[in-house]
């Protein structure tokens, strides 16, 4: 290579159709180097990672959303449109187009390459998947595709080490090409995708491209997934698998966290002299972080059951066999994803109903994306479940498994309900089509999943340490000044700041059972969900009379609360809008404060009138 | 009546919202929808159906629906499995292959 090559770094753009790979192909060659941002003024992700060649030089790759063609039906085909033409304010046009096809599906792939192809940029072809095809038997001829496309191609396999060798190799001896502006584009006629449909069959024909009967178990896989009853079946058990592996397969790592977080505490009572500092870093940081932090693993467990359901190629299928029922409400089938996402949580939940072509649709799924139970919750649910429901198996059933599942059902149906009345109302929108590929199932790779689960790792291990942190640390203070008055009969906390907005709050919160306690911790609670544990935590640990800042936090609520007040606020949890970032991203995505306000009015609305009826009904039974 | 049976590749053309689970087919061409489903979204469907595929000559089968009323169902195209509902699948004209099996 030449040295002005290595001096350079070239831009390079990666697109390809959906599923065929392109961003497991992104991770292989940026790995751990990737930035995730947003494309500037409009809300769709913007994902780049930068990596060197062999020859030294150094590349940025931008890994542009998938798309069938540059026809758009979607905000995100509108982006790969113009980040490839070049019309994108702030983004300077891709020198190389590293265009990715799924060599087992040639014919849904090869005609995007011609579409690209025809705008004359400098392309590469990338046949990803190229080790599936030849285990399975396809005839990819590489050098004929080559010849007959008039480009280079290169066989890529995202998931193997050393799998993007071949295409590094190809981008480190190719030019730069000279500096370009925007293309000039207008979208093909229906006569001219037919012609570059045959074309692409053509180049397949002469090619000598064989593709296999499709393997006879995965036929038999789709008649019974797709089944109407059997499907839905599947998916049931599926879901409830999920949430049963949620709960029992992080039993152990949450026990050694809590027991990690114990002995710091007492350490730091041991080395620490009392008085104000140590009070802050045992009730305020230690317990209040730590409470959060031990639902780690019960998060990562659910994020990794959706990326690997994701990867597989199941998910679209549950959309499929769901839109009908989701159609019942005026949704598509494609919000189902959106709202599966939002179970882990509701902020990438809301960006992914980007999918969703029609306005309307997509309005009323982001409207109703919070009703999704997600991670956030766990912390609260599985603390109210742990204290208060007995750790019984009914039959194969665990009974606290199981109320968990009537909670994230109580989720789904009152976000059915929500979406039924906004598409008759409000967001009422003439006809979408549903045109959804079904893409063949494929093992998820350890790998991608690995990368997948980091991110969210790092995300809620960000949150924990920035805003969970800060907001313990101000309610720390909020609950242990003004100290209390000589000869006060109860806790500190009660004479505190907190203690004073807790008691002006349950007056409006009594009603529904809530009692001080529950107020005051609702108030920084309002920020962030799971910041309602901690800050219980240091509102008992504080106002226990005793220096047991370690105690757990169940038995203590267990013995102080009535399983009414418990079912209350277990109620107003499934619908109360408690999630700055959630807010926040609405406004983003919608553009104005329309819709995150009449959201969380109404939430906390639901919220009110649902904890208000579980109080008043659970009473009444003797609860 | 000296053919009891009319020969099957005389079928004529029907909506690929017309088949049956199980029955192949082949594409003929894309139905005018202007009028059931709009203008604009006529278009753009007509667009992505031809880029996914859906051109004439095209082999398809139905391999699923949902109940009742077949809607929406999934389709075979070449390697590719596409769910659709019924109104855009009423948009696709084919012909039956041959019997259904």
């Amino acid at each position: 290579m030449s040295a002005h090559a290595a001096d350079a770094e070239l831009r390079l753009a990666l697109v390809g159709v959906p599923n065929c790979g392109k961003t497991a192909l992104f991770n292989r060659l940026t790995g751990s180097h990737q930035k995730v941002a947003n494309y500037a003024g409009v809300t769709v992700e913007r994902k780049e990672g930068r990596f060197t060649g062999a020859s030294g030089r150094r590349y940025r790759l931008l890994d542009l959303p998938g798309a069938y063609s540059l026809t758009p039906t979607s905000l995100d085909e509108a982006i790969t449109r113009d980040a490839v033409l070049g019309r994108l304010a702030g983004e300077p046009p891709p020198e190389v187009i590293v265009c990715v096809v799924d060599a087992t599906n040639l014919r849904l792939n090869l005609r995007l390459v011609l579409e690209l192809k025809a705008l004359g940029l400098p392309l590469v072809v990338a046949l990803n998947m190229s080790d599936i095809a030849r285990a399975r038997g396809y005839h990819v001829d590489r050098q004929a595709l080559a010849r007959e496309l008039d480009l280079p191609v290169v066989e890529t396999v995202a998931v193997a080490a050393g799998g993007a060798h071949a295409l590094v190799e190809a981008l480190d001896c190719r030019e730069v090409p000279p500096p370009r502006g925007a293309l000039p584009y207008r979208d093909p006629t229906p006569v001219e995708v037919v012609d570059t449909q045959r074309e692409a069959r053509r180049i397949l024909g002469v090619t000598g491209y064989r593709e296999p009967a499709r393997q006879r178990a995965l036929t038999l896989l789709d008649t019974v997934v797709l089944h109407p009853a059997a499907g839905l079946a599947v998916l049931a058990a599926v879901l409830f698998a999920v949430f049963q592996a949620v709960f029992s397969w992080a039993a152990i790592p949450m026990d050694l966290i809590d027991a990690g977080i114990s002995r710091a505490g007492e350490w730091l009572l041991a080395v620490l002299p009392a008085g104000p500092l140590r009070s802050l870093l045992v009730d305020g940081v230690i317990s209040g972080a730590g409470s959060v932090l031990v639902f780690l693993p019960q998060i990562l467990i659910l994020f990794l059951f959706i990326l690997a359901l994701e990867e597989s190629g199941y998910l679209p299928r549950a959309a499929y066999l769901l839109d009908r029922l989701m159609g019942g409400v005026g949704l598509s089938g494609r919000a189902f994803i959106p709202l599966l996402s939002s179970f882990a949580c509701a902020v990438p939940g809301i960006m992914a109903t980007r999918t969703i072509p029609n306005v309307r649709d997509r309005m009323a799924t982001i409207l109703i994306a919070p009703l999704m139970t997600c991670s956030a919750r766990l912390p609260v649910y599985a603390l109210l479940i742990g204290a208060f429901i007995p750790a019984r198996d009914i039959g194969p059933i665990n009974l606290q498994g199981l109320v968990l599942f009537c909670l994230y059902f109580a989720g789904v149906i009152s976000a059915l309900a929500v979406a039924a009345v906004l598409k008759r109302t409000a967001l009422k929108a003439s006809y979408h089509p549903l045109l959804l590929e079904l893409p063949e199932y494929h093992w998820p790779s350890p790998r991608n999943l690995a990368i997948g689960l980091w991110e969210r790792a790092r995300v809620f291990l960000r949150r924990v340490g920035t805003i969970i942190l800060a907001l313990m640390v101000v309610l720390w203070f909020l609950s242990s000044y003004p100290a209390p008055p000589p000869g006060a009969d109860m806790p500190p906390i009660y004479y505190s700041f907190a203690g004073m907005i807790g008691r002006a709050l349950e007056v409006l919160l009594a009603p529904v059972g809530f009692n001080w306690q529950i107020s005051i911790a609702l108030v920084p609670g309002l920020a962030a969900r799971e910041v309602a544990v901690g800050a219980l935590g240091t509102v008992y640990s504080l106002s226990a009379t005793d220096d047991s800042a370690a105690a757990a936090l169940a038995p203590i609520i267990a013995g102080s609360w009535s399983l009414a007040t418990a079912f209350a606020l277990l109620a107003w949890y499934v619908f109360a809008p408690q999630c700055l970032a959630t807010i926040a991203v609405v406004k983003r995505e919608t553009g104005g404060w329309r819709y995150p306000l009449a959201m969380t009015a109404y939430l906390f609305a639901l919220a009110y009138v649902a904890a208000f009826v579980t109080y008043r009904v659970a009473l009444a039974l003797g609860a | 009546m000296t053919h009891a049976v009319p020969p099957r590749t005389a079928s004529p053309e029907v909506a690929l919202a017309e088949l049956k689970v199980g029955d192949r087919a082949v594409v003929l061409r894309l139905r005018d929808s202007h009028e059931s489903l709009g203008d604009e979204v006529h278009s753009t469907l007509a667009q992505r159906l031809l880029e996914l595929g859906f051109i004439p000559g095209e082999p398809v089968e139905v391999v699923g629906s949902i109940w009742p009323g077949a809607d929406p169902i999934a389709v075979r195209l070449g390697r590719s499995l596409f769910a659709l509902r019924r109104r855009e699948a009423a948009a696709v004209l084919v012909t039956r292959e041959g019997a259904s099996s």
